[in-house]
């Protein structure tokens, strides 16, 4: 397992190397007709086990809400849902491949930063949940915030946002700690349930997806209340393709906008008669919303017959991992923080 | 004016290799500019400055001082003095591990000669990576938390967090202290070394233990008394997590170091034996005729021819320990490959950060070559 990770990031190190020594510049189009010619989408998602995001169940089909991203984006660009190719990548791993264009969208609790966007050579298409870094520790430490952390090991990933925010958290607290980083999640996991480290630091979704999931008995633990960081995360594109960075945006934004318009999975085939303006500009029963993004006028119908609105994909992928659907990732009209720009 | 002789065989052969030179010349300034360009198109940074950039980072150990306010430049050498740590201290043990056990392995005593050669079997054919899994989950499964941790005497502790033990501080008396200790081991190599030229002179030799026990012992005593009996050592406490002072030998280290050890030594063991069995058994008869011990004659007669067949392949090894370091990145040991790794993700640059890797690698593996051939060429035979 570990030496399969070793290989293929030192493949994707070199394959980074090889194509900034070939290839040349992506030209606007291009990847949306090599995704239509390949008649696949190659999506970068989490190695299995972040459960709610991107996770295989037991017959090994993938699931998550970062998965239902991806089969969106495949259902509105190649009108089928399941024509995706999941790749599964490690937080070093998803820029390289993603620069290599070994994926054609990196869809993997990836945190917005001013860096990343700078100086990578991507672009962020949106957010699809607002997430905050958090500190999980055993129930019987008797730790009620994290600023009683102070001295504690702390078992992290590398190549996170999350082992940086740790860090500027102790230090702007006059704290120190000691952290043991590793690079695979299962690595970080057995680490801390078998006690090397009192503290595990993660997004809070994370770790309220590794009670739900990995803690034999999840009432030994605590997530400690508040957040350190904030942590926007969303879909990745590659840059120099601004038509399919337009395409990855506004398939986001319509599952936002199907969920503020009241179209779900459920009722989608009564919307269609809709005479509301905008649900009919968004499923393209008026207006030329595909074709100005290069795709068919029935693109985001499609997307939200495949895996409903935002809501319905919060409510089937989160929910499960105990997380209710409150504060920021609610809409904007629920005084969340999800805001679809007008689709006309 | 002479004329070049296109005919002449080693004309030709010169312009080829200058041909051939240019050409790769050429084809690397073409790749690099290439390179250069595409990475400045999609608007990723290159270029080395980013090492002086502030990290941000903590890393778990390190032998310098170090915080997240240091640079990327400054990570990058804890990472590297950690790789150095692990290797120096894994290269003794399995040395010493390897001469013992390929010594063992010829033994007269059965037992020993089967353990030896199960040892060899079982450490030479299992991966190294699951070795140092193995020991980790040992270390990290079966010791107590750190609240719960193995004490003795209350002054060292063993848990999950590691091994904790007193460490001295940096006071004078202690400075002076160790400072009488490395002046009483220069001492006795001066004295050992005169002892062997009175021996070759006279045939006389004097006992070691009564210098050993001066210099190793009542200097740095002598010293103490003089700077009054100071006891200046920083003594782990347990805090509410874990503990605060004192030196720390982490399970991440431990394992490794371990892992390395026990894996490398199988190899060295067999090294040793084939260097041993390589010394014809005329010269172990010969040494038995003169009435020496056979403790005598392996370390007098044989080990010394033997080290001929033994060093050139143990170089090798030597240089495969050094390398196989890197996975620490498995168990989360911060070395050059860990530290180097959290860096490439936090800037993106990953060319840079692979290529500092690689020529770090070069040269340890190198200088280790090419101190190891120094002292191949000092126990070479010398051909009168």
């Amino acid at each position: 397992m570990n030496m399969n990770n070793k290989l293929s990031k030192l493949t994707s190190a070199l394959a980074v190397s090889a194509s900034a020594f070939f290839a040349s510049q992506a030209n606007a189009g291009e990847i949306l007709d090599a995704v239509r010619d390949a008649g696949v989408l190659r999506c970068g998602v989490n190695q299995s086990g972040n459960a709610g995001f991107s996770a295989t169940d037991s017959t090994g089909r993938w699931e998550g809400l970062d998965v239902d991203f991806c089969r969106a984006v495949a259902a509105a660009v190649l009108s089928d849902p399941e024509a995706v190719e999941f790749v599964p990548l490690s937080g070093q791993q998803r820029f390289a491949a993603l620069q290599a264009g070994e994926i054609d969208v990196l869809s993997r609790t990836t945190t917005w930063t001013l860096t990343r966007d700078a100086s990578l050579g991507v672009l962020f298409a949106g957010v699809n949940f607002y997430d905050g870094q958090g500190f999980l520790v055993r129930a019987d430490l008797g730790v009620s915030e994290a600023t009683d952390l102070d001295g504690a090991e702390v078992c992290v990933m590398t190549g996170t946002t999350s082992e940086l925010n740790v860090s500027d958290f102790f230090r702007s607290n006059d704290m120190t700690f000691t952290p043991i980083v590793f690079e695979s999640l299962e690595e970080v996991r057995s680490s801390f349930f078998n006690g090397r480290c009192q503290v595990y630091t993660a997004d809070r979704s994370s770790l309220a997806s590794v009670v739900a999931v990995d803690a034999e008995n999840p009432d030994d633990y605590v997530i400690l209340p508040g957040a350190i960081s904030k942590e926007p995360l969303g879909p990745v594109v590659r840059r120099g393709d601004d038509d399919w960075f337009t395409i990855v945006r506004w398939t986001l934004m319509a599952l936002i906008q199907a969920e503020e318009s009241g179209v779900s999975q459920a009722n989608l085939d009564e919307m269609l008669s809709s005479t509301n303006p905008t649900v009919a500009r968004l499923l393209g029963t008026s207006g030329e919303m595909g074709s100005l993004l290069g795709l068919d006028n029935e693109w985001a119908r499609r997307a939200i017959a495949a895996v409903g609105n935002y809501g319905d994909m919060y409510e089937r992928n989160i929910v499960p991992i105990g997380l209710e659907r409150n504060g920021m990732n609610r809409l904007w009209t629920d005084g969340g923080l999800m805001y679809p720009m007008p689709i006309r | 004016m002479q004329t070049i002789n296109f005919n002449d065989k080693a004309v030709r052969g010169v312009l080829w290799q200058i041909a051939f030179v240019v050409g790769l010349l050429g084809i690397g300034y073409v790749l690099v500019t290439n390179l250069l360009t595409n990475l400045e198109a999609r608007s990723i940074r290159s270029g080395y400055d980013y090492l002086g950039r502030e990290a941000g980072f903590r890393i778990g150990e390190s032998l310098i001082s170090y915080g997240p306010e240091d640079s990327y430049g400054r990570a990058v050498i804890v990472g590297f003095l950690n790789t150095l740590k692990v290797s120096v201290v894994s290269l003794v043990i399995a040395t010493v591990l390897g001469v013992v056990i390929g010594i063992g392995r010829l033994s007269e005593n059965l037992a020993l000669r089967k353990f030896t050669s199960f040892y060899v079997d079982c450490f030479r054919n299992t991966p190294l990576l699951l070795q140092l899994f193995f020991w980790y989950a040992v270390l990290t499964g079966l010791l107590p938390v750190a609240r719960d941790a193995l004490s003795f005497f209350g002054i060292a502790f063993l848990s999950k967090s590691g091994l904790i033990f007193p460490a001295p501080l940096a006071t004078q008396a202690n400075y002076a202290i160790g400072a009488s200790f490395v002046i009483g081991v220069l001492a006795l190599i001066a004295f050992f070394k005169w002892n062997v030229r009175q021996q070759n002179l006279t045939g006389q030799r004097r006992s070691l233990w009564p210098p050993a026990l001066i210099c190793l012992l009542i200097l740095p005593l002598v010293a103490w008394a003089a700077t009054g009996f100071p006891v200046d050592f920083s003594v782990p406490a347990q805090t509410r997590f874990n503990f605060k002072g004192g030196w720390t030998a982490t399970p991440e280290f431990l394992a490794l170091a371990l892992g390395l050890s026990l894996y490398s030594a199988a190899f060295i063991a067999e090294n040793v034996r084939g260097g041993i069995q390589s010394v014809s058994s005329g010269q172990r008869e010969a040494a038995q005729a003169l009435g020496l011990r056979s403790g005598v004659t392996m370390w007098l007669i044989v080990l010394p021819q033997a080290l001929r067949v033994i060093i050139p392949p143990t170089t090798g090894q030597y240089l495969n320990l050094i390398k196989n370091s890197s996975l620490a990145v498995a168990i989360g040991y911060p070395d050059l490959v860990s530290v180097s790794n959290t860096t490439l993700n936090q800037t993106g640059q990953a060319l840079e950060a692979v290529s500092i890797m690689m020529a770090v690698y070069l040269t340890i593996s190198l200088s280790v070559s090419v101190g190891m051939n120094w002292y191949n060429e000092r126990v070479a035979l010398v051909s009168r």
